[in-house]
């Protein structure tokens, strides 16, 4: 466990670290899903996060005037992390990822590889190669993959910047289902740790948070919750609960009673 | 007497384009109403920097890729 508590300690005041840029926020929050952009840009300020995921497409050829993410969200406010969804080999991360960097120049990138339906899971033969190909390529990759401690300390030691292990499958608000997995990756991870995918609720991440990751990346929950801004406002504090509790740290579980009260004193 | 211009024809994001022979990128993104600081531009699977948008003159068939940020996860 030594390695979670200096790594609490070190994480203390500053908030994170990843690829040498400070975030007080340890909340990451996707821009998909949303129901328009006034919300998107709204549920996110109130989030309190200062990363956001963000996808490239092709721009509409036949509506011109339809509204763009960056005049909602604005880039120079947030770090934009610009997202692989969408591509299922090496190359095409790769060209995606240079298009976004031409687009925005952002080295600092998530790389997602993702398998078929229903699943969605990490293909993690995919993401290794395209981790290299992007590293090789002067991004730095932080990368979306299986709950799989072995894979995990590979990408890193093959340089990603930051290991982003799913706690369910993406969209499915199932929390943290995984959490030996979890908190092993984290154990043995000299890289930020992040639980991406499968939150589903306050609650989830600070689960999340208590287990000992740097960060959390939240997107559906608060995008398809009832009110999305209420829930990032929870998100917010949700995260910031779990990570003061890991670093307060818990009390141990017993199977046995122990009274809160003293027990001498008694009237008689 | 009118001159005809000859036009030439792109694929832009995957649809046909017909644009006058000699228009360069700038051209073509100021055609669409597009703003370049917000995009990406790959002129047949190479990507075109933003400095070179002037002197990038499209030829008959090229295929472009206009890209831009919108949201995701």
């Amino acid at each position: 466990m030594d390695g979670i508590t200096q790594k609490a300690h070190a994480g203390d005041l500053g908030g994170w670290t990843v690829a040498g840029r400070n975030f007080a926020s340890r909340l990451v929050v996707g821009t998909g899903k949303y129901k328009d952009l006034e919300t998107t840009a709204e549920a996110i300020a109130q989030s309190g996060a200062e990363m956001v995921t963000v996808a490239l497409r092709r721009v509409n050829v036949h509506d011109r005037n339809a509204p763009m993410l960056q005049d909602f969200v604005d880039p120079k406010r947030y770090t934009y992390l610009p997202n692989t969804a969408g591509c299922f080999t090496a190359d095409e991360a790769v060209r995606t990822l240079r298009l976004a960097r031409e687009a925005g120049g952002w080295n600092l990138v998530k790389l997602e590889v993702l398998g078929p339906p229903p699943t969605l899971y990490p293909d993690m033969a995919a993401t290794l190669l395209a981790a290299e190909a992007l590293i090789k390529d002067g991004f730095e990759v932080m990368v979306y993959c299986a709950d799989d401690p072995v894979a995990a300390k590979r990408l890193e030691d093959m340089g990603c910047v930051a290991i982003m292990p799913l706690g369910a499958p993406i969209g499915s608000g199932l929390g943290v289902q995984n959490p030996v997995m979890i908190q092993t990756i984290i154990e043995n991870a000299k890289v930020p740790v992040l639980v991406d995918a499968g939150v589903g609720t306050a609650w989830d991440a600070a689960y999340a948070m208590e287990l000992g990751c740097d960060a959390v990346l939240v997107n559906s929950a608060i995008a398809m919750a009832d009110d999305p801004v209420k829930m990032a406002v929870a998100m917010k504090h949700g995260v910031i609960a779990g990570r003061l509790a890991f670093e307060a740290g818990r009390i141990p579980r017993k199977s046995s009673a122990s009274a809160s009260s003293p027990m001498t004193g008694l009237i008689r | 007497m009118s001159q005809t211009i000859e036009q030439i024809t792109l694929s832009v994001n995957g649809e046909s384009m017909q644009v006058p022979a000699g228009t360069s990128l700038t051209g073509l993104v100021a055609l669409m109403e597009l703003d370049t600081r917000k995009l990406a531009v790959e002129r047949n699977l190479e990507i075109v920097p933003r400095s070179q948008y002037g002197a990038t003159v499209l030829q008959h068939g090229d295929a472009l890729e206009i890209v831009h940020f919108v949201g995701g996860g």
